[in-house]
């Protein structure tokens, strides 16, 4: 029942913050506008406001709920903004082999990026590639780094 | 410097070596029939574990210009190829009672100290940049050369024919090709990890003449020799585009291979260096294999499972093809013809299985294995049998065979020991195929993806 409980509240605060943009937000007493918030339509924009990527787990690529979430929203964002490209990068932990690992890598960007495209975004808009295991995000050797690491990252081109 | 660069690297030594005139008390022998015996110097190398043959190796005498010198580096050179090989016992130079001088060594002495091989030779300084090398192989026991061989050749190829000495040596006492006159090619590394620098490097397989290739402005993986061009297949980011390309030694060039949608990868050349088997990926979502000719040659699709399928590697007659490929599941390691028919699994111990690769004798696969938190460098015969894991360890990878298909070398790598990634490293060791005399091999950065070329490339 609490965790409910916290569970609406947080989705609340969520709601509150988006229904007023930065620009509104933060205004000084002397009257000028200050922004308080990355450039919308920015790759800052894109990492903190929206999420610029998604997980898997070890040695899969099947999107969970969560990467649902997260694409749902680079889909709006990439709506809104229609000026933007963006690559996504497939990226592995550090516990499998390299070349295996390159293609696993592609196989993930494959799959955000087709969920991107069913949610309207056009292909054309969306280049993919694979690091393999050769840009981590997190560099210790822990399960919860690998976490990190097993990702489709979007950014903007 | 640009020596070993040339397109004529091959053939820079053949034509120059004689056969000397054997001294009046050695006979001629001929090559060992491969058994030993009554302390002979020749043994069997494919014997259980041999007890490492002992042997001297003092310093080649020397006349004119640097040849003195030359002579002892030269020396140093072979004694250190032999040492690692794990199958001779180089002695201590400090037990020598004296040095050759005549044709004929002293053998009394050599025998007191316990040698049944011995090795003399001669540096002679012809001028310019002239030198001629002579050298004897001398079976101590009975007092016979088994060897001699003389090479004319330009002083900078001094340890190239200290190399070629080595395998004389090998050879004729283990009754197997050697090994030394070859070259390595990896990926060097340096940097954070999540900022790599990896650049295609080389190496002679002793470390000497480590030189780069790229500079690094691009991420550079997997190379392999072309089997008789001085030639490397590659992958490369080159314009964030990840595909395989060919990097000429001469030249310095690299070449895009072929003009394919998605990423291409695991690049081998075919035994007689007329074709490429790859792995493209697909929009899909996994990999093919595909065989690409190189002089313009069409692709072909050899596999096409909607799995991933990586890693292709040529039978050395080139009849068969095993690669990886995770449609059972997850990795494991499959044996087809080279056209891509009669596909089967041949991996079935616990784990997964990556990266296999024949050996050029064709009687094993070398593999990567991994699970349980571990990661193992083994061989299994092509049908699958005779499974024998050789190193373990928490990260290794990636073995390639020695030409004679003696001797593996891989990568191993440590785990980082905090958050920022310090505490790992990335190094090559070899291991002989029955799993004993594991070793680091050095290397100025760190250091995967190793590559053996053929003898004398």
């Amino acid at each position: 029942m609490n965790i409910k409980m916290l569970g609406a509240f947080a989705a609340v605060a969520l709601l509150a913050a988006c229904a007023s943009p930065p620009e509104t937000a933060a205004t000084t007493g002397a009257g000028t506008v200050a922004t308080a918030g990355p450039a919308p339509g920015s790759q800052e924009d894109l990492v903190k406001n929206v999420g610029d990527r998604v997980f898997f787990g070890f040695d899969r690529s099947v999107l969970e709920a969560e990467a649902h979430a997260t694409l749902d929203r680079q889909a709006g964002w990439l709506r809104q903004f229609q000026q933007n490209n963006v690559q996504v990068a497939g990226n592995c932990d550090e516990r499998g082999t390299e070349e295996y690992n390159i293609a696993l890598g592609q196989r993930r960007a494959n799959a955000a990026r087709d969920y991107l495209v069913a949610a309207g975004v056009p292909g054309s808009r969306i280049t993919t590639i694979s690091y393999g295991k050769d840009r981590p995000s997190s560099l210790g050797s822990d399960e919860q780094s690998w976490a990190q690491n097993r990702n489709a990252i979007t950014s903007v081109q | 410097m640009t020596d070993d660069l040339t397109p004529s690297r091959r053939r820079l030594i053949a034509g120059t070596a004689a056969t000397l005139f054997m001294p009046a008390i050695a006979r001629a022998q001929q090559p060992p029939p491969g058994g030993a015996g009554g302390g002979s110097a020749v043994i069997d190398v494919n014997r259980a574990r041999t007890e490492p043959i002992p042997l001297a190796v003092p310093a080649l005498t020397g006349s004119g210009g640097d040849a003195a010198r030359i002579g002892q580096e030269m020396a140093n050179v072979i004694t250190n190829n032999l040492a690692h090989s794990g199958l001779f016992r180089p002695i201590d130079p400090a037990a020598f009672i004296n040095t050759p001088t005549g044709d004929t060594p002293n053998f009394q002495n050599w025998k007191v100290i316990g040698a049944q091989a011995l090795v003399t030779g001669r540096v002679e300084s012809q001028g310019g940049d002239k030198v001629r090398v002579e050298f004897r192989l001398w079976d101590v026991l009975p007092g016979q050369q088994i060897q001699g061989t003389a090479y004319t050749t330009t002083v900078s190829n001094w340890r190239r024919i200290a190399h070629i000495i080595s395998d004389v040596i090998y050879e004729r006492l283990l009754g197997e090709k050697g090994y030394f006159d070859t070259r390595i090619v990896y990926i060097a590394g340096s940097g954070p990890r999540d900022r790599r620098v990896k650049r295609l490097a080389i190496m002679d397989q002793d470390g000497a003449n480590n030189r780069f290739l790229t500079d690094g402005s691009f991420m550079a993986l997997t190379p392999r020799f072309h089997p008789t061009r001085d030639e490397i297949a590659f992958m490369s980011y080159l314009n964030n585009k990840p595909r395989v390309y060919l990097f000429n030694l001469g030249s310095g060039r690299q070449e895009l291979l072929g003009n394919f949608d998605g990423i291409t990868l695991s690049p081998r050349f075919a035994p007689d260096g007329s074709s490429i088997i790859m792995a493209q990926t697909t929009s899909a979502g996994g990999s093919v294999i595909l065989s690409v000719g190189l002089g313009g040659g069409g692709a072909r699709r050899l596999t096409d499972s909607g799995s991933i399928d990586v890693s292709p590697c040529y039978s050395p007659d080139g009849t068969q093809i095993v690669f990886n490929s995770d449609r059972g599941g997850d990795q494991q390691l499959y044996v087809m013809s080279a056209s891509g028919g009669g596909v089967r699994r041949i991996s079935f111990g616990q784990g997964r299985y990556a990266t296999p690769v024949w050996s050029p004798r064709g009687d094993l696969i070398a593999f990567t294995r991994f699970g349980g938190g571990s990661f193992a460098i083994g061989v299994m015969r092509p049908d699958g049998s005779g499974e024998r894991i050789l190193s373990e360890s928490y990260y290794c990878e990636g073995p390639t065979f020695a030409p004679n298909g003696r001797v593996i070398m891989f990568w191993r790598e440590t785990a980082a020991r905090d958050s920022r990634g310090n505490g790992f490293s990335a190094r090559l060791h070899s291991i002989d195929i029955t799993g004993f005399n594991e070793r680091a091999v050095g290397t100025p950065t760190d250091a995967s993806d190793p590559a053996w070329s053929p003898l004398g490339a």
